[in-house]
Parts: C-alpha cells; structure tokens; sequence
C-alpha cells in the first residue's frame, strides 16, 4: 500500500505535467482547429532558452520570464501568423504535415546550434522528502503538482469566470456567433496561442530537472501530451488534466508491478482503448461536423 | 602517335595517382554517436581521436604521412552504424574508429570485418571480442574484466552480502547484467532486485523504488550515461543511503554533471579516469578540455589512445597494411615509455581484448576521485 501511495504521488506529479502540455493541443484546437505536433518542441526550446540565461547568470525565476516572453512571441505569435495563419484555410492536414516538419526543424536547430548531449538544468524545488502516511514523498514532486494544479485549475476558472475567457470559449464554440456578438475573434484566437506558448514554459521549468534539457526531449512530452489530450476529450481542456494524470500514475503502476519494459507503452494502449470504446475522450463530448 | 601520346599521359596520370595514394594522406574514418543516447560516449570519443590525429599530424604524421580523420554520427541507430561502416570501406580507410555502442559496433563490424579493416571499439559487450572477428579491438575492458573487480570490492571493501541490480536492457547492459551475476555468485554475493530499464529511459522512480524495497546492502547501477544521471538524481530523490556502485560510466564526468549533488558518494570501478594519478593522463585532459571547453570523460580517453596505438604499431610494420596491422595487434605490448600517447601501458590479447591498469573512483563534492589502482590482470 505504502509502494501504491508513492507510485501515485509521483506519477501524479508527472501526469500534471503531460497534462500542461496536452492543454495546449487542447487550447489549440478548440480556438483554432490546429494540432500542433510540434507541441513537444514548443516544451523543449523554452528549456534552451532558460539554459542559455542561467549559464549567463540570471537567476533561474528572470530566466523563467525571459522564457515566457520570448516563447510567447516566437512560439505564440510568430507560431500563428507564419504557420497557422497561411495554411489553415488549407485543411488541417497541411497544418499537421507543416507541424510535424516545424518539430523536426526546432530540433535540428537546437542539435545544430547548442548541443546534442543533454545538459543539467536546475530545479526550482529544494531536493529531499517528507514523511506522508508512512512513505517518502519528494520536495519536488509535491511542488510540481502544486504549480501544475495551480495552473489548470487558474485557466479553467479564468476561462469560466472572466469575459475574456467566456470570449475565448465562445469562440472555440463557434466562431461566427460569436463574430456576430462582437467578439474579436481574431485577437481572442492569439490570446490562445500565447497561453500554450506559456504553459509550455512552464512545462519546460518542471520537467526539464528530470528529462534533463536535450533537443529531443520534447519526442516523448509531445507524444504523451497528445495521446493524454486525446484519452481525456480534445475539446475539453479538464480532459487534458485527467488523461495526464491517468497516463502518469498508470506508467508509474505498471512500470513497477508488471515491468518497466511495459512502461512506455501505456499511454498507446489507454489511447487505442479510449479510441476504441469512447473515440470522443473520457470528458469529451461528441462533435458533428459537415463533410 | 596521338593515341601513343594518350596511352604515355594515362600511364603517367595512373603513376602519379599510385604514388598520390601512397604518400597522400591516410584515410581514418570515424563512426561515432553523435546524437542519441550514445552523443555523450561518442562525443567524447570523436574528440579524443580528434586531438590525438592533431598532435599526430603536426609531428610529422605516420611513417611521414598526414592522418585524414573523418567522421560521421551513427545517431546511436545500429543501422545508420552499419550504413556508416560501408561508407567507410568505400572511402578506403586504414583503421575504423567505433562506434562506442555495443549494440552499433554488433552490427557495423561485419561489415569491416569483410573488407579486412581494423576496427577499434569503446564497446563493453563481453561477446564482441568472442566471435572471432580478427578485426575487433577494444579502447577499454572487457566486462569480463572489469565485474570480478568490481564484485571483489564489493565483498572486500563494502563487505555487502546482497545486491540490487539496475541495467539498461541493450547489448552493453545485457552483457553487464550476465557477466556482474558470474562475478557476485563468485564472490559469494546474492542478487536481490534484478531491474531492467529501456535506453533513453527517463523516469526512474518505479525502479528505485524497487531497490528502496529489496532491502538489499547496496545498488549496482549499469545503465548509459544519462540514464545514470537519472538514476542517481532518483536514487537522492527518494533517500536511498545504501552504497550505489557502478562500472565506468556511473562517477563519469557528465553523469556527475548531469546528476549535480545527486552524484557524491557514488563508486565505481573506471578502467580510465582523466582524474587518475597518472601525469600523462592529467595532462591529456587539460589539454582536452582546454581544446573542447568540456572535462573529457573516460570515452575521450579511449579515441585518443586508440589513434596512438595505430601510430605505434604502424611504425612497427613499417606500413599503412591494415590487415598487417590487426595480425600485428594481436599479442602486442605497447609501452609508454616508446609511445607517450598510449597514456598507459596497454596489451592485447588474441582476441582483441585489453589490459592494462585500472581504477576504483568515486565522486566527492562534485568530482571524480580516484583511490585505488588495481593492477593489469597478466602484469606486464
């Protein structure tokens, strides 16, 4: 029992994180029908970007905020008006084929231009434990699932309870009507990509101590973050939270009372299960569209 | 007379293209993991050889010929290493250098192996000097070599009685895995948890915890440089104060790197260690890191001695013959005293395996040190 208690604590705090990132696509999609595969890359970058401040002496929470501005220009702005903005008219397989070819390029790009080895990256949580119910529960796991909580559940309330937020959702809902309510659709589509490219900062600040910052770290954030949006509903964002949580503490389990080896392989099968049984996501509700 | 005249020019241009390739330089070609699990190995490696074919060449060269290293990055992809290796024959390389992966150099030295190259290897696999390849040479021990001595300090020094093992689940780790059951069994040592993890592996919580239950009197950790990181960072994060040893990459400098304060305390046994308390060897990795910007870890070792004992044994034959020159490896005594650049005395066996000297290090405040020299198993 005390093995259960800790294998969930700890794959609840890594699940928080699958689950900051899965909100992105979640985010993305229902403001703008965009799946970016490059979420992964978008998690990774801001790692490098942190990196390069702190070898440069800035203290890690200004290196944080060097990350969010610069993330949300380049990976918000920059993301939308060069990529989405020319090709979603387009379908959204284009978009998907030009996301798949942005991921690849970010990490060429970091390989090329930073390194290819991993590098250690500081964490924000002091190191060591505490005593909880008879087992040993890590500084850092608690920490990362205080922010990452603290996170998800901000972003529903602002997107529940703050005009800007119910303009945002009106638009994911329907973009006309709410054109005709005299919502700045547009403006309100950019406010979302700039949360992603926020919340993949943050991200980035909490798994990065773990995966350590390597240009191809974002292969299994992105993936995991896109199986978790797809198993808790891609059109809702608390779907995200619970298929984060559901893959993180489900590996954890089975990694230790199956096998490891079986580990990495529980995110696909929860996926083709949900697929299977409930394709619209454990909170997700069906959608028709016109073909 | 015109087609006389053509027939002297195309001779003359055959001789002077034969004397270019005899006294032009001479083709090395590296397989290195550049990107992948194995970028910090081969890496290391590269730079080693990298260094040693610098100072090679502003000496004069091998024989009075300039060495033309080249390299290309197997991307820690056992397939890309055998492509890799094919492009190397058709660049008609003297000597092959890596890969550094085990798992790599099982595939791509069948391909050197045919065009009767000599092919050097930071790998560890036991068996991949078992399979009567006339080619294969290792950088390092064998683990066949290396676990008695680390099962021997175990019982000796540590006096543990149980054992807990985590290893990663590839061609190194497998072969560790075997060799270090052989080597605690000898030694009267139990195995308690037996954990194996993938490569690249990132989450290593389900498997310290595994060892945290074992109750066994320590840890043996046998994984990949990174991985290492993450286990050792685990290991601290959930309190584990048992001793933690490892075999060669465990007190490395980038595990230490990686693995920050979670690293102190860590032991292992280091066939080669930029920190042993040998000049040469202290003198080559300030030379490395001033030249790379980064401490050399025992990889960079391994790729620059390996391109010294070509040198050595290449102005013994007294040509650039490389099946001459692996016939010649098999039994051969390389000295420092003739040939500084080996950094150690070093032997080969018949089957292309190593010995010479070798280390127990372990990590304080953040570094790597080294406090005990073990002897070459056949003295020299």
């Amino acid at each position: 029992m005390v093995d259960l208690i800790q294998l969930i604590v700890s794959g609840t705090a890594t699940g928080a994180i699958y689950a900051l990132a899965a909100l992105g696509f979640t985010l993305l999609w229902q403001a703008s029908g965009t799946i970016n595969f490059a979420q992964g890359e978008f998690v990774m970058l801001p790692a490098f970007t942190m990196l390069i401040c702190t070898t440069h002496g800035a203290p890690l929470w200004l290196a944080f905020l060097v990350a969010c501005l610069v993330s949300a220009v380049l990976l918000g702005i920059g993301f939308k008006r060069i990529v989405v903005d020319p090709l979603i008219r387009h379908g959204v397989i284009p978009l998907v084929i030009a996301t798949l070819g942005l991921s690849i390029g970010l990490k060429q790009f970091v390989k090329a231009s930073y390194a290819t080895e991993a590098q250690p990256f500081p964490s924000v949580f002091p190191a060591g434990q505490f005593a909880f119910f008879g087992t040993h529960v890590s500084y850092s796991d608690v920490g990362t699932l205080l922010i990452a909580g603290l996170i998800v559940i901000g972003l529903q309330l602002f997107l529940k309870r703050t005009v800007t937020g119910r303009a945002m959702q009106a638009c994911a809902q329907n973009m006309d009507a709410a054109k005709v309510l005299g919502i700045n659709v547009k403006t309100m589509v950019l406010y979302v990509f700039i949360i992603n490219a926020v919340l993949a900062v943050v991200a980035s600040l909490l798994i990065s101590p773990t995966y350590l910052a390597k240009f191809d770290m974002g292969d299994a954030i992105g993936q995991k973050a896109f199986f978790a949006a797809i198993i808790g509903g891609f059109n809702q964002t608390s779907g995200a939270l619970l298929g984060g949580v559901l893959i993180g503490v489900l590996e954890n389990v089975i990694g230790f009372y199956v096998s490891p080896a079986y580990k990495e392989g529980v995110a696909l099968v929860l996926f083709m299960v949900v697929i299977l049984f409930r394709p619209e996501g454990l909170l997700g509700k069906a959608e028709e569209r016109k073909v | 007379m015109k087609r006389f005249a053509g027939w002297i020019g195309a001779m003359m241009l055959g001789v002077a293209a034969t004397a270019a390739a005899q006294t032009g330089p001479v083709p090395i070609v590296g397989l290195v993991e550049l990107s992948g699990p194995g970028a910090v190995s081969g890496t290391n490696f590269n730079d080693g050889v990298r260094m040693a074919v610098q100072e090679i060449n502003a000496s004069g060269g091998i024989l009075g010929r300039k060495i033309d290293y080249t390299f290309n990055d197997t991307q820690s992809n056992p397939g890309v290493a055998k492509a890799l290796a094919q492009k190397a024959v058709d660049q008609n390389a003297y000597v092959v250098m890596g890969p550094v992966f085990s798992g790599s150099i099982f595939v791509s030295m069948d391909v050197t192996r045919k065009a009767e190259i000599t092919n050097f290897t930071g790998g560890e696999a036991a068996n991949i000097t078992q399979q009567g390849n006339p080619y294969i040479f290792r950088t390092s021990f064998t683990q066949s070599n290396a676990m008695p001595r680390v099962a021997r300090y175990m019982k000796n020094a540590l006096k543990l009685k149980t054992v807990d093992m985590i290893w990663v689940n590839n061609d190194f780790g497998k072969g560790g895995h075997d060799e270090f059951i052989k080597a605690i069994n000898a030694e009267g040592i139990k195995l308690g948890a037996d954990v194996s993890t993938d490569q690249g592996q990132v989450d290593f919580s389900g498997a310290v915890l595994k060892v945290k239950q074992s109750g066994s009197d320590g840890v043996f950790v046998y994984v990949n440089e990174e991985e290492a990181a993450r286990t050792l960072r685990e290991l601290a994060k959930q309190g584990y104060n048992k001793p933690r040893v490892g075999e060669t990459t465990l007190t490395g400098q980038k595990v230490i790197e990686l693995a920050g304060p979670a690293a102190n305390g860590a032991i292992a046994h280091v066939g080669l260690s930029p920190d042993a308390p040998i000049p040469a060897v202290r003198a080559f990795a300030e030379k490395f890191q001033k030249e790379f910007k980064y401490k050399p870890d025992h990889n960079g070792i391994k790729g620059y001695t390996a391109m010294y004992v070509v040198k050595a044994m290449t102005e013994k034959i007294g040509k650039f013959d490389s099946k001459a020159l692996a016939a010649a490896l098999h039994g051969a005594k390389i000295l420092v005293k003739d040939h500084p650049g080996v950094l150690m005395d070093v032997a080969f066996d018949k089957n292309g395996d190593i010995d010479r000297e070798s280390f127990m290090s372990k990590v304080e405040n953040g570094k790597q040190v080294v406090f005990e020299t073990l002897p070459p198993l056949h003295p020299f």
